[in-house]
């Protein structure tokens, strides 16, 4: 019996904003502990929250990317437990009534389009940092580091829509990509700040009905992500197959180990008693102001890697590595700009430069001299990337460096076949041996006109020429 | 005013005075805190008292007045704050063992407009524990009493502030009232207690109890004391995003103000069983005060009174489960000794830092909010807020203020109802809709029980009307003369 699986994701976005959602503090990584604290963060008796505008206009910026409707009243709710890396033993976030719900995202795979459904956008508040003392079982002590308590996060859920790991993976790039587009996440992963967890179950083909799902967490990157959805729905098929029955229940992923683990189960389940919070009233969101903030949406990932194959003839996967990027993108079009040569090789230098250019180590002038440079035969494809590195390395413009260097080839015939002539009066011998069909003495003329001009020569060209001479 | 003992002025004499420097601000101060010191040990309205503090304070008063500054309207005036204020640096219990040694590291936003109003703090008024009582009997730091019978409870849970602002031990106190904390003990202490419209005073700083119902607002000795003060306190504040950004009118001038044509509702519910005789008397007689000043009653309803209580104690309670979980003795105040592990850790602080009756809400409000029980109960309380809220709404269009008892009875005896809750709840079941409303009220005193014990008459305005409320109970406390400070010997 065929199964397929039937995938949710639910991704915690951490957002871009300088300070923290409810209070003044800087969202600032790598501060020493407890340095971007405040009375407001850090739970003192009497304090309240006063939300952060800018981290509402990075969600109504994602809610409108991701096609979603920003709902015109959504409510901040409270999420009680305790926990010592949680000051108020409660979590502010929003709960029945997110900020945006229904929208979603496009993802192409092998020619043809997927539609994964989004089905709520919410805001909400980070839990602080427990430091276990000493081993983590038996620690004698814990410290608290709560400069992340506080910081915005967005939670995206999807529909159960996805129905592959694969599919799951591309969700997620595009999604982390949508992100980074609209510059409101970094998209960091392993340091935490893109973090998605799984709802996952299988059912047989063919039958409505989902089956029993299980919570997969602790996924630090998008090879993990794959990785523990095969092993999740392997685990579960195997189950059913060998007579059992999936549990409802969360568990890790122990990417050491290459398995997904029990955490806890159905039972074990917070009651988080959430009620809306007293402290804050409902946000408000009208329609003008999405409208405003819908000018500022940049072309996103999906309309680009679309637009770049077609107007500038490029292969679709081209295209892709170009937009994983805005910048690099950007770049790119750049470098085209400014030489109208073939795009395809601009594309390949862009993509393999794509570090420095992220970095902005490199302008599109480079690039675009380097490939009309290479058209022309000025210069070599070696001799290309020694300019590209030294431009790298010491800013300097690539064609000075190129002079400097004298790493100009010799492309004029003339000189070139006045060369060869010299090469094959000097000798005779191999010419005769070529002639009579030992052919594959070619590259011995080649390396001789090579030694002649110290590989300054054309390479291309001095096939032809030789090949011309020779007969 | 020689004759009359500086513990018995009002604050508009003493601020008076002190700007035209008849007298420094160390003399009042100096003088209260004798004040404190002889009357403190009798009615235990303070739990901190900051002598050298307030003298230091007073000091820099007078040197800035002698410099031609006055800082504000209360410029070198004594006052003290409900023990529920955050105070920099200075320890702020909020009436807990579970606090009892926090000093925050910021001030109540209530606590910076009184200083820069320029008064002088004299110390932190006992209350019940966190708030929640109706007597001042929950306090870790123990009872406080009624000057003017000191076996007798002084109401809560602003009683410290009631008391002390009834002993004249200072010109005004700030309290909170969430339903009726202020206006009960205004009301049986004989002192005048304003709860201001919600999101009329910022809560920030203000040690939260239930959260929608909070509001911070004074206790004085007369109407345009209070009005005063409140002129102080009120206002937006960018840290507080309930406050409301409404301009603050001169509440002293609505003191001044005629009642004529006024149209006074007053509740059928509100005089019905349950109600005091002498009490009942004494409101009628401040209704015949207002008549007399060409003011009209108006008999009304407010429907849905009797769900008020049952309805306060599911939301109050709820929104105090969840306020009061961050006292876990992880970052400050009480922790146990010798737990072993977090769990422990925290059940044993929370189980020996709060007393019964903080206990027994935090309990009612985790029930009432649980997964199974949410609808059927903070759902359906806050559906009959929103019917009580009508009820005024409906009230308010054709009447200007609405007058009716604060308390059913004048101050019962210490220990009288401290083991029976429910009893004790229906203390302030006058005060409560008020709350949930999000209305102003105030308590003003109107008479004086066979007993020799102070009654107050609570008087309700329209959302950010204060200055109806003011001007009634300005011309009540005009035509009744009671007096406001408490005999010695109580």
């Amino acid at each position: 019996m065929g199964f397929e699986a039937v995938i949710g994701l639910e991704v915690h976005a951490q957002l871009a904003t300088e300070s923290k959602i409810f209070c003044a503090c800087s969202t600032g990584f790598g501060a020493p502990p407890n340095e971007n604290t405040c009375p407001v963060c850090t739970g003192m008796p009497g304090v309240l929250p006063v939300l952060n505008r800018k981290a509402v206009e990075f969600a109504i910026r994602t809610a409108v990317a991701t096609s979603c409707r920003v709902q015109s009243r959504s409510v901040f709710a409270r999420k009680n437990y305790f926990y010592p890396d949680l000051p108020k033993a409660y979590q502010i976030s929003q709960y029945e009534l997110p900020l945006a719900v229904s929208g979603h995202i496009d993802i192409e795979r092998n020619g043809t389009t997927r539609r994964i459904g989004i089905t709520r956008i919410h805001l909400e508040e980070d839990a602080g940092k427990l430091v276990h003392a000493g081993a983590f079982a038996g620690a004698q002590t814990s410290l608290a580091d709560l400069n992340r308590c506080s910081v915005p996060l967005m939670e995206i859920v999807s529909e159960p829509d996805i129905r592959t790991p694969e599919e799951g993976g591309a969700y997620l790039r595009r999604l982390r990509d949508i992100l980074v587009y609209l510059e409101v996440c970094d998209g960091n992963m392993e340091e935490g700040s893109f973090r998605c967890d799984a709802n996952v179950s299988v059912r047989p083909r063919g039958q409505k009905e989902f089956g029993t799902k299980a919570e997969l967490k602790n996924m630090n990157s998008f090879r993990n992500v794959e990785k523990a959805l095969e092993h999740e729905i392997r685990r579960q098929i195997e189950l059913i197959e060998d007579g059992g029955a999936v549990v409802q229940e969360t568990r890790l992923w122990d990417a050491d180990a290459g398995v997904t683990v029990p955490m806890r189960g159905k039972e074990e389940a917070h009651d988080y008693r959430y009620f809306p919070d007293p402290d804050l009233l409902p946000l408000h969101i009208d329609e003008a102001w999405v409208e405003e903030l819908r000018k500022t949406i940049p072309e996103l990932p999906g309309e680009k890697i679309a637009r770049l194959a077609s107007r500038y003839g490029i292969p679709r996967y081209d295209a892709e590595l170009l937009s994983s990027s805005r910048l690099l993108a950007d770049f790119f079009e750049a470098s085209a700009a400014a030489f109208g040569g073939n795009p395809k090789v601009t594309a390949n230098e862009c993509i393999q430069w794509k570090e420095a250019i992220v970095a902005g180590r490199l302008s599109p002038e480079t690039i675009a001299h380097v490939v009309e440079d290479r058209e022309t035969g000025t210069i070599s494809a070696t001799a290309s990337k020694t300019l590209v590195e030294a431009a790298i390395g010491t800013g300097k413009p690539v064609r000075q460096i190129r002079d400097e260097k004298g790493l100009t080839q010799i492309s004029d015939a003339g000189a070139l076949e006045a060369i060869a002539d010299k090469v094959i009066a000097g000798n005779p011998k191999e010419v005769e041996s070529y002639r009579a069909g030992k052919t594959g003495l070619l590259s011995f003329f080649v390396g001789q006109i090579m030694k002649e001009t110290r590989g300054k020569a054309n390479p291309r060209m001095v096939q032809e020429v030789l090949k011309a001479k020779l007969g | 005013m020689a004759a009359i003992p500086v513990h018995e002025w009002t604050l508009l004499d003493a601020a008076r005075a002190v700007r035209e420097r008849e007298v420094s601000s160390r003399e009042l101060t100096r003088a209260l805190l004798e004040r404190i010191d002889r009357m403190n040990p009798r009615i235990n309205a303070y739990i901190t008292i900051l002598p050298e503090q307030a003298m230091r304070e007073a000091a820099a008063r007078d040197e800035e007045l002698a410099a031609g500054g006055a800082r504000g309207p209360l410029h070198g005036v004594p006052v003290a704050l409900k023990d529920i204020f955050c105070t920099k640096g200075i320890r702020t219990t909020c009436g807990s063992r579970i606090l009892h040694d926090f000093d925050p590291p910021y001030d109540a936003t209530v606590t910076g407009k009184i200083r820069e109003a320029g008064a002088v703090l004299l110390g932190k008024q006992n209350m019940d524990e966190f708030a929640m009582g109706s007597s001042t009997e929950t306090s870790w730091f123990g009872p406080a009493r009624n000057p003017w019978a000191t076996d007798r409870i002084p109401g809560g849970s602003s009683g410290g502030t009631a008391a002390a602002v009834a002993a004249g031990t200072c010109f005004a106190g700030v309290g909170t009232d969430t339903g009726g904390s202020i206006r009960q003990p205004a009301s049986l202490c004989g002192v005048v207690g304003v709860k201001p419209t919600y999101g009329r005073v910022s809560r920030y700083g203000m040690i939260a109890f239930a959260s929608s119902l909070d509001q911070g607002g004074p206790i004085a000795r007369t109407v345009p004391d209070a009005a005063a003060v409140l002129g102080v306190i009120a206002g937006h504040d960018r840290r507080d995003s309930t406050s409301v950004d409404v301009p603050v009118p001169d509440y002293l001038a609505a003191t001044g103000r005629s009642v004529k044509g006024m149209r006074v509702g007053l509740p059928r519910e509100y005089f019905a069983g349950g109600l005091d005789a002498s009490v009942r008397t004494a409101v009628e007689k401040a209704l015949g005060a207002l008549v007399s000043l060409g003011a009209e009653g108006v008999e009304i309803s407010l429907p849905h009174t009797e769900y008020a209580l049952s309805t306060y104690y599911i939301i109050g309670p709820a929104e105090a489960s969840s306020n009061l979980a961050r006292y876990d003795g992880v970052r400050y105040g009480y922790r146990t000794e010798g737990a072993k592990g977090l769990i422990e850790m925290m059940s044993r602080t929370r189980g020996e830092g709060f007393g019964a009756e903080v206990k027994r809400r935090i309990m009612i409000g985790t029930y009432a909010l649980s997964a199974g029980y949410y609808e059927a109960y903070y759902g359906k309380a806050q559906k009959v807020r929103t019917l009580l809220r009508r009820d005024f709404q409906e009230a308010f269009a054709g009447v200007d203020v609405i007058l009716t008892p604060t308390a059913p009875t004048p101050a019962f005896r210490i220990g009288e109802k401290v083991d029976d809750p429910l009893t004790m709840y229906l203390s302030d079941i006058y005060t409560i809709p008020c709350n949930l409303a999000g209305i102003p009220g105030i308590s003003v005193p109107c008479g004086m029980s066979p007993d020799g014990l102070p009654i107050g008459a609570q008087l309700l305005g329209r959302h950010f009307d204060e200055e109806a409320i003011l001007a009634a109970a300005a011309a009540i406390e005009r035509e009744i003369p009671l007096p406001r400070v408490a005999p010695e010997e109580g």
